[in-house]
């Protein structure tokens, strides 16, 4: 069954100062309505985001998770037939006018589905991001080389093959050498895209472990369709259907208590 | 009913198998040929006095026969012509495959396919008319047929099999290397420069190749507007001739069966084997990508 997570009553305190002075929002999505070539994605989603919680979003296939997401980092601007309306803020600050799309993506990383290291070597891989800010500093690369490393569960794995060509990692370390790719650049929010979907349970645990962890300085969105990974990793979980918001709340009422009889039926099982 | 597959297949496999040999059988023959006629040369003329004699003089009494400023007018061509195109090749392939939009990347690929469907007689034509009196304006020099003009028309020609070629191994690299990047906070040249490029260098370089490839074996273009000068040309505004533009002009004019005609079936092998090696060379490149 579902165990709440032990912080959960911190949780809600900082919602309930959220709500009133908006206070620990991290990311506020307003009338969010997005399309590609005139076929809907999402249709109007209101969600707030709260700093240092892990939301989990679930729904079936075609419910605008992914979309959601990669509206979140602009990655959707890539995409030409792209359309949206409506508003992202992150800290108060609307990420379509606001910010640069590139300084964007550096406060909110993505760790896509399928692990996509650089054809470059493990080492060179961690630091792209931060040599195309121009840190060159050998020193300074490999201190936060490691740390990135250890924070995402991989350095006692690859410390000693950090030269060899990433892509000759196994799966499960290629998607952790994406989040330490990731933690390299010191991100305020970071995007999962279904992280664990093509993992073994071994690596699949170790990346939970990791997220948990990591939540104390990042927000963190874990877009996934394995339900039962949204119960135990997710502060809160957001349940998504044709596009629409059906229902957020927290993680253990959501899925113990769920109030919309269509979010019952996905997490039991009867459709998805 | 299964005999009758059976013999339906093993037709079809007949027909296919004759056809891949057939192209193997008369590129071997051609080869052949080539080395049937052009090795009667070798009989009076000795190979190093062809490839590094610095004069051909074919009809003068006695005739020589030293391939140098040849061989030496191709590069020069080449060289020139590879330094205009293969930047602007690649700009262009970069340009269209990554940063134009839709529609204009459309027109400018069919503009590009244009320009490879020009008889290169036309383009030579134009050059003569256009390239040759401008340069020897704009260089203050007494002839605008020089390795100049020959360079930039070949850049010209060489430019669609460039851009091509490019834009494809460009266009292969998988989409999730750029969100990859773009995900870490790259700009969008910096994606370019560090990651796509990078990934498809090999099929890049095969482009660049199979361009040169094309330059080196161009003839008609080229003996319109190089000046045709068989002597070892000072420099690229000076002009020259290479070793297609000499089979060209002066197969019409020699007796079958004498050293003349024997030494330009030997320039006929030097040429082949210059392209050759670099078809292989772009052939290994492709086939590194792959792996």
């Amino acid at each position: 069954m579902v165990t709440p997570s032990p912080d959960c009553n911190d949780l809600k305190d900082r919602f309930a100062s959220a709500n009133q002075s908006g206070d620990g929002v991290k990311i506020e999505i307003q009338n969010l309505t997005a399309s590609f070539s005139n076929h809907g994605a999402l249709d109007n989603v209101n969600l707030s985001i709260v700093s240092n919680e892990i939301l989990s979003v679930i729904g079936p296939a075609n419910s605008g998770k992914t979309t959601l997401l990669r509206t979140l980092n602009r990655l959707n601007d890539l995409t030409q037939s792209f359309q949206m309306t409506g508003r992202v803020l992150l800290d108060g600050r609307d990420i379509y006018k606001e910010y640069d799309p590139v300084i964007l993506r550096r406060k909110v990383g993505v760790i896509f589905a399928l692990p996509m290291p650089l054809p470059m070597t493990v080492f060179e891989n961690i630091v792209y991001g931060l040599r195309r800010q121009g840190v060159n500093d050998r020193k300074k690369l490999s201190r936060i080389a490691e740390k990135a490393l250890t924070d995402a569960y991989l350095w006692d794995e690859v410390k000693d093959r950090l030269e060899e060509e990433a892509p000759k990692l196994s799966g499960g370390q290629q998607q952790r050498l994406c989040i330490a790719r990731t933690l390299a650049l010191n991100p305020d929010v970071i995007l999962f895209d279904e992280p664990c979907s093509g993992l073994d349970p071994i690596s699949t645990a170790k990346i939970e472990e990791a997220m948990m962890k990591l939540k104390s300085q990042y927000t963190i969105v874990l877009v996934t369709n394995n339900t039962k990974q949204a119960a135990r990793v997710g502060d809160r979980t957001a349940f998504f259907l044709m596009g629409k918001l059906i229902e957020v709340g927290e993680t253990a009422k959501l899925f113990t208590a769920p109030t919309d009889s269509r979010t019952e039926g996905y997490i039991s099982g009867r459709f998805g | 009913m299964l005999k009758i597959g059976r013999f339906k297949e093993t037709l079809v496999e007949g027909i296919i198998k004759t056809s891949g040999i057939a192209s193997i059988f008369v590129v071997t023959l051609i080869f052949f040929f080539l080395l049937k006629e052009g090795v009667f040369l070798f009989k009076t003329v000795h190979l190093h006095d062809f490839l590094l004699g610095r004069s051909w003089y074919p009809i003068s009494d006695p005739p020589e026969f030293g391939i140098l400023p040849l061989i030496y007018g191709t590069l020069l061509v080449t060289a020139g012509a590879a330094v205009l195109a293969v930047p602007l090749g690649i700009g262009a392939a970069i340009y269209i495959a990554e940063v134009a939009p839709p529609k204009l990347k459309e027109i400018l690929k069919s503009g590009i396919e244009l320009l490879a469907a020009i008889p290169s007689v036309v383009l030579g034509f134009i050059g003569i008319v256009t390239i040759v009196p401008w340069a020897r304006q704009f260089f203050h020099i007494p002839t605008g047929l020089t390795a100049f003009s020959g360079s930039v028309i070949l850049a010209f020609m060489a430019m669609p099999t460039i851009v091509s070629i490019a834009e494809d191994s460009l266009h292969s690299v998988p989409k999730s290397y750029k969100e990859g990047a773009y995900a870490l906070g790259a700009t969008r040249w910096q994606t370019i420069y560090r990651v796509v490029i990078p990934a498809c260098s090999s099929g890049m370089l095969a482009a660049v190749m199979l361009g040169i490839g094309r330059v080196v074996g161009e003839t008609m273009a080229v003996m319109m507007v190089t000046g045709n000068s068989a002597s070892l040309a000072r420099g690229i505004f000076s002009p020259a001739r290479t070793l297609t533009a000499t089979i060209a002009a002066e197969m019409g004019e020699t007796v079958q069966g004498s050293d003349h005609y024997f030494a330009l079936f030997s320039i006929g092998i030097v040429l082949f084997l210059i392209t050759f090696a670099i078809n292989m060379t772009a052939d290994f490149m492709i086939h590194r990508k792959r792996k």
